[in-house]
């Protein structure tokens, strides 16, 4: 009926791609923007090694997620609409967030549904937004030799991507294709890390206690890493993890996480950004 | 006015113009619809059933008076109450049943109560027919077989005709049409009263029958 | 009877009347909950049990699929026919002689089932599960007047021995471990002494509560749905309480809040199936009651008297509009809250409502009025995972973002709900239209961005709610935009 996350479901599943496009837009958002631009960068390196023009539109800022969920629709519906310009062409949008993916998919039409122009806009560019681990295995059919040791990892696949992608089994996907690569899946993997925006600020108690969890579910499983496709979710639990190694006196992180993108890189021959810095 | 109207007059002037569309049950059964024989379907009923905790005993016609009567004696049942003015009623005889008290339903319940809560054992009744998919009996009270008769005593036992036996809810009351007129209290019962309210932990008991024990008739052949 | 105790679960607040629960201090009560360990290990283990029993029951996606499609639709259509149904259900009833009232609040609700009590001089009512009544305070609501209300679900009967409220719609006393129940009986039940042994406890619970039905004058239930096509009122249960209560007392009150009305019978078989499966991951209840009419023509037992209390409080107000609306095509189920991380980590008392979790975080504020629950929506990561198990499709996270505008918002004429604009703060506010403002304008980003990466050293070390837990986040030496040109 009607197409909002919740009820799509399994039919997420069903949607379908487009071929192997000559170039893409990618959307990285502000989170990655700021806060985590070598897993942007990483991705699109690997975009380009597997041949695809990356176009990064320059007047990208935010895809209006935070005002949204925090119930300030018309400060979000005005930074959306500043956005809806920056994809004339014909290419498909590749996002490196699950839920900045989620947001441009589900929620920009009903941001600025009240401009019927604008809605159309809006559907038109949510068709053609595909989060990047989703782009990789459908579109592009991502395959390149392992070219790490043997490593266990743990994946945790945000909620945005798991519920408003339909992209659960994508992730594993990626890391199933890598050879000597084992998938450690942890207890109550589909629960959410208790980032939420602006709820791990407003209630904090909940949020550490989700993420508490989250962290120890992860290191439960022995894995050396954690890996994952969405920055807001590594940042609460990579900086969760960081500051329980901080309070025991730890010098190694024991829960060393990964942009996803950067996973792939590296374990596939390429040079990640971020080794330089 | 009255709250009655203030309420219907908030509804009214909110409703949507149009209804949305008569959403059809049929299609979502029709599909999942098992071709299954008669054995089958009492063999899912009794998968069901018997996984709440209740007996399921096979037996026929004419032997399940006699089953009873020794199933009654197996329990203990001191005193056994039915609805004599049933068809199944008035196939227990006293002599079948020997020291057991065969005691019919007799006046209002107001007049038996106490009987029924402290000195009844068991209740038998008949039933309507039986849900497979779900292990349900389906019960229609009536004068001759109150409701407090399946509810009160410790033990139940029930009567079901495998002839009767429906693949769904859906299919038992839409092929029986229900809708054109229910007793004052139709009923579905999946095994003894039972609750998980302390610490998930199931236990059987809980304020209806303790037991609830299925003779099965007519399981022979096939459906017609 | 209810001797009020704090117990360490329950929370200070456990046995108030809704009405004398601060709102404002939920953030207080919810970190009380999340540093209770035994709560967090109860309710974890609970839920855990609760959510593998549900999917156990549905192994055939396609199934249930098909299954929630069907029973959004049946919610959604009689929604849409709600005021007819409304009516045609009160004709059948009527024609079927039970006695239909209406109530547009609780106090009002409270009126009419104390009238009747008063009219049959009553001195006890046993009660069926029923989260209406809860609602509605009904037991204080009696007692107040000197008339005993006795709760016969198990769950519900522990929970008022204790002096609490139900801490999940489904499993009321799911707080308790059998040890503080042994107690809680040794401690109030004559003649009993402690006993941890489940069966043990229930068997007790079964022979004082029989003593009641026994003598009970009326027999209190909710309805889980009205069929209006037969005048029938559908109750589910397991304890065979509910039939007790139904059946045994010569006067039965049924209240239910005015959306639970289905127009056809055969309605009811998809939402039966996909109710019980949902909520405790069972195929079927032990009972499934339709009721249609007090004892009549040659009838040995039964009621005399049924009388069905239909109750707005709030819901009309959902109803009005049209994304609220969808609100109302809950099945209590409790679903929602099986599968929330907040309430599987502070339990059901910490939100201070009658119904806790997802669900009770979209119906309070039209039953309080958003001045008392406007916080209640912010307490949701949007994880969606209510959403996604929702048997009826509610989108709860659009539901709960929708809520927070309306919290958020300045107040304005002709609001939407009571207490509009309850959670409006001015400099909140300031901050989003600059944020706003910012990001609107790819040049204000653009120079805010490099701002805050070149001057990275000034970020704050202490960040909020963020840092209580976390180490602070700072901004990257350089944006990605400054590595993308650099590359090129």
């Amino acid at each position: 009926m009607s197409k909002t996350p919740q009820t799509a479901g399994a039919s997420h599943g069903a949607r379908s791609y487009p071929p192997r496009p000559e170039a893409v837009y990618f959307y990285a958002t502000c989170l990655v923007d700021m806060f985590v631009p070598e897993a942007g960068m990483d991705a699109i390196t690997l975009l380009e090694r597997e041949g695809v023009r990356v176009i990064f539109p320059d007047n990208q800022t935010c895809c209006g997620q935070p005002a949204y969920t925090s119930g300030f629709p018309d400060e979000a519906r005005q930074v959306v609409e500043s956005q809806l310009d920056l994809f004339p062409g014909d290419y498909p949008i590749v996002v490196p967030s699950g839920s900045c993916g989620g947001m441009i998919r589900w929620n920009w039409e009903k941001v600025v549904a009240n401009d019927p122009a604008l809605k159309a806009r809006a559907a038109a560019i949510a068709e053609r937004t595909f989060e990047l681990a989703e782009f990789l295995v459908h579109v592009l059919d991502f395959k390149r030799p392992d070219q790490g040791p043997a490593l266990t990892v743990a994946l945790h696949t945000s909620c945005s991507a798991r519920r408003e992608m339909g992209t659960l089994l994508v992730g594993r996907e990626l890391l199933a294709r890598l050879g000597n690569v084992t998938l450690a899946i942890h207890d109550h993997e589909s629960e959410c890390c208790g980032f939420g925006g602006t709820f791990s600020l407003k209630h904090p108690d909940v949020s550490t206690a989700m993420v508490s969890d989250k962290v120890a579910s992860l290191k439960a499983t022995g894995a050396g890493q954690m890996v994952t496709a969405d920055c807001g979710c590594m940042l609460n639990i990579t900086r969760r993890a960081a500051r329980e190694d901080l309070d025991a006196g730890r010098a190694a992180p024991s829960l060393p996480g990964e942009h996803l993108a950067t996973f792939l890189l590296k374990r596939t021959g390429g040079k990640p950004s971020g080794e330089h810095a | 006015m009255s709250a009655r109207d203030r309420i219907l007059a908030k509804l009214r002037g909110a409703r949507p113009a149009e209804p949305l569309p008569h959403p059809d049950p049929a299609p979502h059964y029709a599909t999942r619809a098992r071709n299954e024989s008669k054995a089958e379907r009492l063999a899912r009923f009794r998968t069901g059933i018997e996984g709440f905790h209740a007996d399921v005993h096979v037996t026929t016609e004419a032997d399940w008076p006699a089953l009873l009567a020794k199933l009654c004696r197996d329990k203990q049942v001191g005193t056994l109450m039915f609805g004599a003015n049933t068809p199944a009623g008035q196939r227990l005889q006293a002599d079948t049943f020997g020291d057991i008290s065969l005691r019919p339903w007799a006046g209002q319940v107001e007049d038996i109560k106490a009987d029924l809560f402290h000195r009844v054992d068991a209740g038998f009744t008949q039933t309507r027919g039986a849900i497979a998919e779900t292990g349900s009996l389906i019960l229609w009270s009536s004068a001759d077989e109150p409701r407090t008769l399946s509810l009160v005593p410790p033990i139940h036992f029930a009567l079901l005709d495998a002839a009767r036996i429906h693949p769904t809810f859906y299919d038992a009351l839409v092929s029986e049409n229900w809708a054109a007129g229910l007793p004052t209290n139709a009923l579905l019962i999946s095994g003894p009263s039972k609750t998980a309210d302390i610490q998930q932990t199931l236990a059987y008991g809980a304020h209806g029958p303790k037991e609830l024990i299925v003779l099965v008739i007519n399981a022979e052949g096939d459906v017609q | 009877m209810s001797a009020h105790q704090q117990t360490s679960t329950g929370g200070k607040d456990a046995g108030k009347p809704i009405a004398f629960v601060s709102a404002q201090a939920l953030r207080e009560r919810m970190h009380d909950a999340v540093n209770d360990p035994h709560l967090r290990q109860s309710f974890r283990g609970a839920m855990d049990f609760l959510m593998a029993k549900r999917a156990a029951q549905f192994p055939d996606t396609d199934e249930l699929d098909s299954l929630r499609s069907l029973s959004e639709a049946i919610r959604q259509y009689s929604l849409s026919k709600l005021p007819d149904l409304l009516e045609q259900l009160e004709a059948n009833l009527t024609h079927n002689g039970v006695q239909v009232h209406w109530a547009e609040t609780p106090d009002e609700a409270n009126a009419i089932m104390l009238g009747i009590a008063q009219r049959h001089a009553a001195k006890l009512i046993v009660k069926g599960k029923s989260m209406v009544s809860e609602e509605i305070e009904f037991n204080h609501a009696m007692e107040a007047a000197g008339v005993g209300a006795l709760e016969s679900d198990m769950g519900e009967y522990i929970v008022q021995l204790a002096g609490e409220k139900p801490s999940h719609i489904i499993m009321p006393a799911i707080h308790q471990t059998k040890q503080q129940i042994a107690k809680l009986f040794a401690e109030h039940i004559p003649g009993v002494s402690y006993t941890d042994n489940v069966d043990a406890l229930i068997q007790i619970g079964r022979r004082v509560l029989r003593e009641k039905f026994e003598i009970a004058d009326i027999g209190l239930s909710g309805v889980n749905f009205a069929v209006a096509e037969t005048g029938t009122l559908c109750l589910v249960e397991n304890e065979g309480n509910g039939r007790m209560c139904t059946t045994v007392p010569k006067v039965h009150i049924a209240i239910t809040g005015i959306e639970k009305v289905v127009e056809k019978l055969e309605h009811v078989a998809p939402l039966f199936s996909i109710l019980t499966r949902s909520a405790t991951g069972q195929a079927v209840s032990t009972y499934f009651n339709m009721i249609s009419g007090p004892r009549r023509g040659e009838d040995k037992d039964g009621p005399e008297e049924v009388h069905l209390v239909l109750l707005d409080n709030g819901r009309s107000q959902a109803y009005a509009d049209e994304q609220l609306r969808k609100t109302l095509q809950c099945i209590r189920c409790g679903a929602c809250m099986n599968h929330c991380p907040v309430y599987t980590r502070i339990g059901g008392h910490a939100y201070g409502t009658t119904y806790p979790g997802p669900i009770g975080k979209i119906v309070s504020p039209h039953m309080m009025g958003l001045e008392q629950t406007h916080l209640l929506p912010t307490a949701s990561s949007l994880c969606g995972a209510c959403g996604e198990v929702c048997p009826v499709k509610i989108p709860i996270p659009e539901l709960l973002i929708r809520l927070r505008g309306e919290a958020n918002s300045e107040p304005h004429a002709n609001p939407a709900m009571v207490g509009q604009g309850a959670g409006h703060n001015a400099l909140t506010s300031f901050v989003w239209r600059m944020w706003a403002r910012v990001h609107a304008r790819p040049g204000s980003y653009r120079a805010f961005s490099w701002l805050a990466t070149r001057f990275r050293a000034f970020t704050p070390k202490r960040q909020g709610g963020w840092t209580a837990a976390r180490t602070p986040l700072q901004p990257a030496p350089r944006r990605l935009r400054d590595m993308v040109k650099d590359r090129r």
